[in-house]
């Protein structure tokens, strides 16, 4: 079991040192940055802040890990996150309960994954022209229900899901946490995960070996839709209104670089939700830190993307080759039941 | 008397060696001025190994190349085509969006001013193909041309350019009998302008039309150069497949009990793949397919596992008629595949050991059922044991094992699931001879615990060896059955051989 333990934190290591450098370099350069309060019961804090921040990355860069793991992409999870929050902003206002409203909103969301799901797996279209025809309908169907304008909305039920709070912490943060830790234990605990790394890696193998290939790639891709879905409602809950034009604008390159940072290769395969989680936070940390630091905003981009192709070094399997001997231990001193032999 | 100095190229103890195989041994290859020399041989045999060492695409390990009688070292195509080596792949690496002046001239455009010469270009390229009798209006683009066509610009590029040694790779694959006649005319004439021109192909009507010698190659060895007129297409197939023709061979197999008739294919086929064909399996037998490449021996299997659903004809297990439609149909009846493309078909390289062998179980048990660690641990020693799989630990990406040991992992992939019917395609092919022999053993041993298996097998010798019927393939029909004392190696290539002649009377 230990070793399980060990290997996991391996696996989670490099996404670790990462976010604790990030961390403290800020807190360096502002005291203030760690401090954490408590007022009328909730967390305060910019710790808080990045976590609260992140969430829609977060979410989205949790169903793009398992897609991304099938050697696809998603790249329609800005736009699905706009519908999702439009469809939401417009049945809240038109009178549907709380409940009708985040029902039909997670059904459109998957919905728009089956439709993705289905040219890939069935039409057998690339995903990346699959996902990017719904990238950019999908912004002009948001645009349809929003009628164009911002649609605004103060139904408290559906602001407290962008700004409530719950045990002390935001609500989006509560949210992406039981969904992370609920798909992560679904896929883990059960084969969903080893098939889908299979059909990743090999797909015409995988099919050969009897793995249902086109339900599993369209559960990817549906999972990612409702992950959008879900990202989209608190995006819109956020600013009270439903922006059609910039609701997750960009989002879907911030989490395919989250799920990279994260150390989940794009050529499909081994794949680590906790990884992609840790990444979006990164990134998320970065843009806090440099927005923190008072840089001309001309720079922030080009900071990130440098602190970006930073960790991507770390990672690369040159690199690693090169500094093998400082790499992490990572099941050393554990000898195999072959070699103890 | 022809003596060595007509050699144009000559390759000499050429070796060259993959992780786990050694895909050339030693292999010695003469080809003289003005000659057609078709080189022959079976998928894995060392064909494209031995003309890419030749045109530097590989780097070889041992051995020497002599152009002119000079030796050269091309260290890479473009390198052989400065020296003299061109080659022409099967399909056309031209760019099909360039108009033909442009493909032929490409990078070497003629200049004026420092600008491409259109006028020029296109005026030279008229006169350069004018040589191969054709007259085509060179400044449309490539790809409003036919195959045949492309194929002949592709020719005269690689002659302009390289001029010594043209190295034709399975060209007429696509091409109509019109155009073979054509594309045979203008390498009947480049032979005449004293061009060294080496032939692949899979057509042995055409290797008999077209070529002035013959060099099989087998297992990446030599088995010889013979001239086409002295050699008869019988001897032909049994150095492609057999090792020697003379020993008969019969295998040390007691006769096998008649076990109860469980698997009838009736007219099973599917349109453009394999020709409908019946097959009966007992119990506790194992179907060797015999053919040469292309009979219909892959299409066989595949159609027989639902990788390609069958549209013709029925099947029945122990009298039921059953659905074998797709590939998870075909487990659902204990059906099991190791297919021909070890790489693209059958392993999943960056999963470990262990993940590859349950794989298939655990398709078949579905994802709400995952098999626990421990179990897939005990099941990946099991056989890693069992085969002897040699890998330092389960967890050990399948991709870093050598051949035999892949393939010995994917026969557990299916051995865990508790298969009946196994389906073997080329299971011995580019594995190394240790891993050979244990495979057979492994496949006697299934057949004695009551499995059905069909092998297909290039080996002759390897089908003798371990089948109790043979049904011998040609032109995606199924046209033969051997059993009990007719299964000899002599009589197999009998069959094949038999098959061919008739089609090339």
């Amino acid at each position: 079991m230990t070793s399980t333990v060990r290997t996991y934190l391996g696996r989670l290591l490099p996404q670790l040192i990462a976010l604790t450098i990030i961390i403290a370099a800020i807190s360096i350069i502002f005291p203030g940055f760690l401090n954490l309060q408590i007022q009328n019961g909730r967390l305060y804090g910019s710790l808080v802040d990045i976590l609260n921040r992140g969430a829609p990355v977060v979410l989205l860069a949790i169903g793009m890990t398992v897609v991304i793991a099938t050697k696809g992409i998603d790249l329609s999870v800005g736009a699905v996150m706009a519908i999702c929050g439009a469809v939401s902003a417009s049945l809240i206002t038109s009178g549907h309960s709380l409940a009708e409203t985040l029902l039909i909103t997670l059904a459109v969301g998957i919905l728009c994954g089956i439709w993705n799901g289905i040219l890939v797996a069935v039409l057998d279209i690339q995903p990346i022209i699959a996902t990017l025809v719904l990238m950019v309908a999908g912004r002009g169907i948001a645009q349809l229900i929003t009628e164009g304008a911002i649609l605004t909305f103060n139904d408290p039920g559906l602001i407290f899901i962008g700004s409530g709070s719950f045990a002390g912490l935001p609500m989006p943060v509560v949210i992406w946490l039981v969904f992370g830790v609920l798909v992560a234990l679904v896929v883990r605990q059960t084969a969903l995960g080893m098939l889908v790394e299979a059909v990743g890696v090999n797909r015409e193998a995988s099919t050969l070996s009897g793995v249902f290939t086109p339900v599993l790639l369209i559960a990817a891709y549906v999972l990612s839709g409702l992950c959008a879905a879900i990202a989209g409602v608190i995006a819109a809950a956020d600013i009270k209104g439903a922006d059609a034009n910039n609701a997750g604008l960009w989002l879907e390159l911030d989490a395919i670089l989250a799920v990279v940072v994260g150390g989940t290769s794009l050529l499909g395969g081994r794949f680590s939700i906790a990884a992609s989680v840790l990444g979006a936070i990164i990134i998320q940390a970065i843009n806090t830190g440099i927005l923190l630091s008072g840089f001309p905003p001309e720079f922030n981009l080009i900071i990130k993307a440098a602190i970006i192709v930073f960790i991507l070094v770390l990672q690369s399997p040159r690199f690693r080759a090169a500094f093998a001997f400082v790499s992490i231990p990572r099941v050393a001193g554990k000898p195999t039941e072959r070699e103890a032999k | 008397m022809q003596t060595s100095s007509d050699n144009i190229l000559s390759a000499v103890r050429i070796e060259k060696g993959f992780p786990g195989t050694k895909a050339l041994d030693k292999v010695d290859f003469h080809l003289r001025r003005g000659e057609v020399h078709a080189l022959l041989g079976e998928n894995g045999a060392g064909k494209s190994t031995l003309i890419k060492c030749l045109t530097g695409a590989y780097r070889r390990d041992g051995g020497s190349i002599l152009l002119d009688g000079a030796e050269v070292d091309p260290r890479d195509t473009f390198d052989a085509q400065r020296l003299g080596i061109g080659t022409v792949y099967q399909e056309v690496n031209l760019l099909p969006n360039l108009t033909v002046a442009e493909n032929l001239f490409l990078g070497r455009q003629p200049r004026r001013f420092g600008m491409v010469d259109t006028r020029t270009m296109n005026r030279k390229a008229r006169e350069l193909l004018a040589e191969y009798e054709l007259d085509l209006d060179v400044t449309r683009d490539l790809a409003s041309f036919s195959v045949a066509i492309q194929q002949v610009v592709a020719i005269a590029r690689a002659v302009d350019l390289s001029g010594k040694v043209l190295i034709l790779d399975e060209p007429t694959a696509s091409l109509d009998a019109h155009e073979v006649a054509m594309l045979f005319r203008i390498v009947r004439r480049l032979k005449a302008r004293g061009l060294g021109i080496i032939f692949i192909t899979h057509f042995l009507e055409q290797v008999y039309e077209i070529s002035d010698r013959i060099t099989v190659l087998r297992n990446g060895q030599l088995v010889g150069t013979r001239d086409t007129s002295d050699l008869s297409r019988r001897d032909l197939i049994a150095m492609m497949i057999g090792r020697e023709l003379a020993a008969e061979i019969h295998s040390a197999r007691t006769e096998v009990a008649e076990g109860r008739l469980r698997y009838r294919f009736r007219n099973y086929g599917r349109r453009g793949r394999i020709n409908p064909f019946d097959l009966d399996v007992r119990a506790g037998e194992v179907v060797g397919i015999a053919g040469l490449l292309g009979s219909g021996r892959t299409e066989t299997a595949d159609v027989l596992f639902g990788a390609h659903r069958a549209d013709s004809g029925t099947a029945e297990i122990d009298g039921q008629t059953v659905d074998l439609s797709s590939p998870r149909a075909a487990i659902r009846q204990k059906f099991g595949f190791c297919p021909e493309d070890r790489k693209t078909d059958g392993i999943v390289g960056d999963l470990s050991v262990r993940e590859n062998i349950v794989l298939a179980l655990q398709a078949r048990r579905g994802w709400t059922r995952p098999i626990s660690r421990a179990e897939q641990n005990r099941l990946a020693d099991q056989y890693i044991r069992a085969l002897d799989i040699r890998t330092p630990d389960r967890e050990k990406p399948i991709k870093l094992l050598s051949g035999g040991n892949q393939q010995k992992a994917i026969l557990a992939r299916w051995l865990a699931t508790e298969p009946e019917f196994l389906i073997l395609d080329e299971p011995t092919r580019g594995i190394d001879v240790g891993a050979h022999a244990e495979i057979v053993r492994l496949i006697e041993s299934l057949r004695e615990k009551g499995l059905s298996l069909i092998v297909i097998s290039s080996e002759i010798e390897e089908l003798v060896a371990y089948s109790t019927r043979v049904v011998v393939l040609r032109d995606r029909t199924h046209v033969a059955e051997l059993g009990g004392d007719r299964i000899t190696a002599h009589q197999i290539v009998e069959a094949i051989a038999a098959a061919n002649e008739r089609e090339a009377s």
